[in-house]
């Protein structure tokens, strides 16, 4: 029996989730027949339940006494609107107010549900509204028809609209079968295709070769298993082995090739991110546990290890941008839950990159429109951080027309644990043998499958949709609960989480602590009947963890999980058999030699050629009014306030932070970082910043990456940060760098990667910052017919840094007239695809250089100067160059400045629009009481710094100039409404 | 004296268990940190507790209504515990997903004394969830312990669903009369004018009369969406050059101070 509730708001109260969708239909979709819009939430019970039950339902759980009223079965509204569009899930995605709703019903009537509840959201649209517009509503802003469906209706059977229960329908499982692999090259080639292997001719060889090694066959028939492989041991070969898990392109031997001259490189991770943590890490005894866990970690203190990770999810958020960037999350979460014996997760950084919102051009097949992009990734942050308690301390977004093609969504999450608990570190773990697997948190659907292996290709109009799934925060966060309990109660020797790959990855890579796992999938818990084997070792499903149990502390481990309500079950042993073992319904479906399942990939061979293709000689111009051409910067997308974003997220829960993302005496002028103090009983706080710089790449990726690694250090001394406490985490965001006939940009692509890597390696080593995790996505290219977008390279270097005493950072507003003002760091002529040029439409010019050794002094002087108490305000100059600094600071500080241009120390001949708006690295505005003065300068001798004028009790903003054009008179007030209208929605 | 053995609600979503303890003990309590199901277990006994704190979070995600899951939640499962913890008053309070089960629960106004909703906590006007610092004023008219002498606060509110509206005109009258209400929004410093809304964005969700925390008549059941536990140490307010964190610790002391009397 299936029943519907319906919820609405009592007639005449407002409602504000409608009236903003009634602006964002005019707004982004350009429909004006819509007068208004009301909002009304639909429960689809499957139960057997009498009218008195449903009543009190609706009654006690679903109406509010105040402001809305429930129906059972009738609906909310008869008439008077022009269309009700019904949106609800597909059959199968993750409901997550359907799984709440069923445990408040169970609840409220003392018994278990055996069927399940179905949530959908009713529009009602009112107004001359044509049945087009509705159905591009629809579409376009309601439903996303990849995990949504919706029905649209003129009257009061909306409800008939879409189908009532998306259920699962049962499905017959498809039986374990084997794959021949004696095939030819190209019948090779189209099973990886077609099975979405993404496996190469090479590495598909290579496994046809070691089934049909005699010893192998030997061994399998044993088991009772054939010589060709099962379905299930080729999907699992295909998870662990993809570019996603094992980082293929990163370890490839490289022929690099640059005028003229060849070098040949054995893995871009072997030569220079772990060469940069070798040198730059050495004598730093906090450095725990570096590239080999889920996360970094590192010492905080002697009581308190932190853990931290980066990653990205950005097929996911090009397809269902909601749903990508709240798993996004919630993964990274568990990355550091994994990470060492599990950390808490005490904040989480994001950086996202999208096409310009305001694009007006043909959205490509399969696309989505950049600010429809924007909007469901801020919203699935915005879930995943909020809802599960950790706060969004800093960010950035990006925007470059070519992210259309794929956004860019990067998830940070840090977390902290105790440096040991019963006496034994926490860094360090280790399966052992005889230990049970558990499986903890959700259930296995087919939501994700593939999404490893899928990342590992580009995006085109064939892609999958089961790679897409929806998170559930709550879900986690009781798992999290219980496994940090469980933690403290020593009850398991290894944690690791399920991310891409599934148990398949997992287990698997826990089991190398063994060497050997035998698992039972029919125990594995179903979110609905008929899953094949295969399905259930590598579906993606969300909010699942897996532990090492050691036998005798199974039966407490799972009565503690039955107390927080979380569901962990015992799919089986580590054992040191050298094989991974899967069992389905007592019958071997997979038997896998550890050695070949981790080392039997074979290594790429790669060829890269450089070649200069940026023109540094810079066009003609005519330089602007320089108080305009400022207004115009501050209004730009990359610079302008990200307020309306920031505001939307969590940034203190927890009580730790002290640098939040937006300060000042308003507190709306932006942070350089964030800054955490994470242990109650100490003042020392860690800090964090992101360095991005993608528009770089179309010079040279090497100055990219070379700025990114700047920047993100330079926020982070901004703050307070010594610079020998700075680790940092790499993250490359790339197009297809392997050359193939489609691919003939390959080549090009994979030089400009290791030029970044060269870059990451020299400034780095230079401030002595070792890397302690990273990531990497290869592929992020559309491709459809005729329409190719491939991002620009881009590297996010992340960097967590250690501050001594909370109670001394600086912020980057001004905080009183008559401080003076200094600018630290020389300017050059580095306009080259500065914001000033893009917006002015100048062709050429040079990208910023990053000299780290001047840098590095400079940062050292500014870090002692701040723990010395002698800086009042600090700020980096980066998008926008000195001019938006300056503005910024003024922002913050609601206070004016006088600034003359003369005494910024630059190079030899450079006019004024210059000195405002290079984008050279290495630069701060920073300001000092008048009385410090001396003792300031003193601490920055033998650095760049020019003393250029005072922070104004008014808000006068001056700016005097060494040329003709050079003055900027105007008022703060008018420099704030600049940077704030533009995304003022 | 012995310090007053608090419990801070945990579990299912709630989030702000940390903060809300270390406060509590920041001003004298004996504060624990108790996971819902060592309740219904009666591995922990409410009764053996001076006070009890729901903090907030995002208990079973907000779905259906902030607070909504977790007040059938009591209400089915230990109610039994939390009638006699009421019938003694001792402190009850709740901050935002708290002060959102309370009043769900209807333990707050409880203008009836029936323990049925009387008001509500719903969507900000904004449509929009947001992180904003804001000031509140305490009301000399309020029967509220808690908010005696606080001056005024300065602290966070991080809310999609804290928009005050009580059932009809006569019960925000008799809440108004009664002196229920505890904080209002204010201007910096804790400022406003009687009879006259600051407005959004000082009302940051366009409450009712800038109602941000009310109690029921016995003054001891307590919640406001705001959270002070935020703002107990200098360190984390964002204008660090000015002194903003004792209208907190004072509210916190005071809920310590009614403990203490059990």
């Amino acid at each position: 029996m299936v029943s519907r509730i319906e919820v609405a708001l009592k007639d005449g109260l407002e409602d504000p989730a409608g009236a903003s969708l009634k602006r964002r239909i005019l707004e982004d979709l350009k429909i004006n027949s819509v007068s208004s819009v009301r909002t009304a939430s639909a429960y689809v019970i499957e139960a057997q339940l009498g009218e008195e039950e449903l009543q009190k339902i609706a009654q006690e759980i679903f109406a509010d006494a105040v402001t809305s009223g429930a129906f059972v079965n009738a609906p909310c509204i008869k008439e008077g609107f022009a269309f009700a569009v019904e949106v609800g899930f597909k059959p199968g995605v993750t409901d997550n107010v359907g799984g709440s709703a069923k445990e408040a019903i169970e609840d409220c009537l003392g018994e278990k549900l055996e069927g399940g509840v179905y949530t959908s959201r009713i529009y009602f649209l009112y107004g001359n509204v044509k049945k087009e517009e509705a159905e591009r509503i629809a579409k376009e802003m309601l439903a996303n028809g990849l995990i949504e469906r919706w029905g649209i209706s003129k009257d009061f059977e909306y409800a008939n609209a879409i189908a009532q229960v998306p259920k699962v329908l049962p499905m017959q499982p498809v039986p374990v079968q084997n794959i021949s692999l004696e095939l030819d090259d190209e019948k090779l080639v189209s099973l990886s295709k077609k099975r979405l292997l993404a496996l190469s001719l090479e590495e598909m060889e290579r496994i046809r070769e070691h089934f049909a090694d005699g010893k192998v066959r030997v061994g399998r028939e044993k088991e009772g298993l054939l010589a060709m492989p099962t379905d299930a041991e080729l999907e699992m070969l295909a998870q662990t082995w993809s570019e996603h898990c094992k980082h293929k392109i990163f370890n490839a031997k490289i022929e690099y090739e640059e005028n003229g001259k060849k070098e040949n490189i054995n893995s871009l991770f072997k030569t220079y991110i772990v060469a940069t943590t070798k040198k730059a890490g050495k004598g730093k005894g906090w450095l725990l546990s570096v590239f080999s866990d889920n996360a970094g970690i590192v010492r905080f203190n002697e009581e308190w290890n932190l853990a931290i990770k980066v990653e990205t999810h950005n097929t996911p958020s090009a397809l269902d941008p909601y749903g990508g960037a709240l798993t996004g999350i919630l993964g990274v979460n568990r990355d550091v839950l994994g990470a060492g014996m599990g950390a808490k997760p005490i904040f989480n950084t994001d950086v996202l990159c999208f096409a310009p919102f305001e694009y007006a051009g043909m959205v490509p097949p399969k696309l989505m429109h950049p600010k429809r992009t924007l909007e469901g990734v801020r919203k699935g942050i915005e879930r995943g951080g909020n809802a599960s308690g950790i706060p969004t301390v800093n960010g950035a977004v990006v925007f470059e027309p070519r992210f259309l093609g794929k956004p860019l969504v990067y998830c940070g999450t840090c977390g902290i644990m105790p440096a040991k608990i019963k006496g034994k570190e926490t860094h360090k773990k280790e399966a052992k043998k005889t230990d049970r697997i558990f499986m903890v948190g959700g259930r296995v659907g087919k939501d994700g499958i593939h999404g490893a292996t899928f990342s590992s290709v580009g995006l085109d109009e064939d892609s999958p949709t089961s790679a897409v799934q929806l998170g559930d925060a709550i879900v986690q966060k009781k798992a999290a609960d219980f496994l940090l309990a469980a933690r403290d109660e020593g009850l398991y020797n290894a944690i690791t989480d399920n991310g891409a790959g599934g148990l398949a990855s997992s287990v698997g890579e826990m089991a190398q602590d063994t060497q050997g796992c035998i698992m039972h999938l029919e125990r594995c818990p179903l979110k609905y009947p008929g899953l094949a084997p295969w399905e259930m070792l590598v579906s993606e499903s969300q909010e699942r963890m897996t532990v090492a149990v050691p036998k005798e502390k199974a039966g407490e481990f799972a009565a503690l999980a039955a107390l927080y309500e979380v569901e962990a079950t015992d799919l089986g042993e580590f054992t040191n058999s050298g094989y991974f073992v899967a069992k389905y319904k007592e019958k071997t479906i997979a038997m896998l030699q550890m050695e070949f399942l981790h080392k039997g990939v074979p290594q790429m061979e790669l060829q890269a050629k450089w070649e200069e293709r940026w023109e540094e000689k810079q066009g003609k111009y005519e330089i602007p009014k320089l108080g305009e051409a400022l207004v115009r910067l501050l209004a730009r997308p990359n610079i302008c306030s990200k307020e309306y974003i920031i505001r939307q997220y969590d940034h203190e829960v927890m009580g730790m932070s002290a640098l939040k993302p937006l300060c000042g005496v308003e507190r709306d002028g932006p942070s350089d970082a964030g800054v955490i103090a994470p242990v109650q009983e100490s003042k020392e706080a860690i800090a964090i910043s992101n360095g991005i710089c993608p528009r770089y790449s179309d010079a040279d990726a090497y100055w990219m990456a070379a700025n990114a690694v700047d920047e993100a250090v330079r926020n982070l001394v901004a703050t307070g940060v010594d610079v020998q406490t700075i680790a940092g985490l790499d993250n490359f965001c790339w197009c297809d760098p392997i050359y193939t006939k489609e691919n003939a940009d390959g080549k090009y692509r994979l030089a400009q990667l290791v030029r970044a890597n060269k870059a990451l390696y020299e400034v780095c080593t230079a401030y002595g910052v070792p890397l302690i995790s990273g990531k990497d996505s290869m592929k992020n290219d559309y491709r459809n017919g005729s329409i190719a977008i491939s991002i620009p390279p881009t590297l996010l270097f992340s960097a967590i840094g250690k501050i001594k005493d909370v109670e001394k950072i600086v912020s980057s507003d001004f905080k009183e007239g008559g401080d003076v003002v200094y600018v630290l760091g020389k300017t050059f002529d580095e306009c080259g695809k500065s914001e000033y040029f893009l917006e002015y439409e100048v062709k050429g010019g040079k990208v910023p250089r990053v000299d780290a050794q001047a840098n590095f002094k400079l940062y050292a002087c500014l870090a002692s100067a701040i723990k010395k108490g002698m800086v009042r305000s600090a700020h980096d100059c980066s998008d926008g160059g000195l001019g938006v600094a300056l503005a910024e600071c003024g922002i913050g500080g609601r206070l004016g400045v006088r600034v003359d241009l003369e005494k910024v120390p630059r190079e030899g001949g450079l006019a004024d629009d210059k000195i405002l708006f290079s984008e050279s690295s290495g630069r701060f505005v920073v300001s000092v009481r008048k009385k410090d003065c001396a003792k300031f300068e003193n601490e920055m001798r033998g650095c760049a710094f020019g003393k250029v004028g005072e922070v104004k009790k008014d808000d006068a903003f001056e700016v005097k100039g060494v040329g003709e054009h050079g003055a900027i008179y105007t008022k703060v007030g008018v420099l704030l409404a600049a940077w704030q209208r533009t995304m003022k929605w | 004296m012995a310090k007053p053995k608090i419990l801070v609600l945990d579990g299912f979503g709630l989030n702000c268990e940390r903060e809300t303890a270390i406060a509590l003990s920041e001003m004298g309590a004996d504060a624990r940190v108790v996971h819902f199901y060592k309740l219904q277990t009666r591995r922990e006994k409410l009764e053996e507790y001076a006070g009890m704190v729901i903090p907030g979070g995002w208990s079973f995600g907000d779905d259906i209504a902030g607070g909504k899951v977790l007040a059938n939640r009591i209400k089915y499962r230990i109610w039994d515990q939390m009638k006699k913890f009421h019938e003694e008053e001792k402190p009850i309070v709740g901050i935002c997903n708290g002060f959102q089960m309370l009043v769900k629960l209807g333990l707050l106004p409880n203008l009836s004394g029936r323990v049925e909703q009387e008001v509500t906590l719903t969507n900000n006007a904004s449509g929009k969830f947001e992180d904003r610092w804001i000031a509140l004023a305490p009301q000399k008219k309020s029967v509220c312990p808690y908010a005696k002498e606080v001056g005024w606060i300065s602290a966070p509110v991080r809310h999609g669903e804290g928009r005050f509206i009580a059932k009809d005109e006569k019960t925000l009258e008799r809440i108004e009369e009664m002196g229920l209400v505890a904080f209002r929004y204010a201007c910096e410093g804790g400022k406003r004018e009687e009879n006259e809304s600051v407005g959004y964005p000082l009302n940051p969700n366009g409450a009712q009369n800038d109602i941000a925390g009310v109690c029921d008549e016995s003054g001891k059941v307590f919640g406001m969406m705001p959270h002070p536990e935020c703002s107990i140490f200098e360190w984390q307010h964002p204008n660090k050059e000015k002194a903003h964190a004792q209208g907190s610790r004072k509210f916190y002391g005071n809920i310590v101070k009614e403990a203490a009397k059990f």
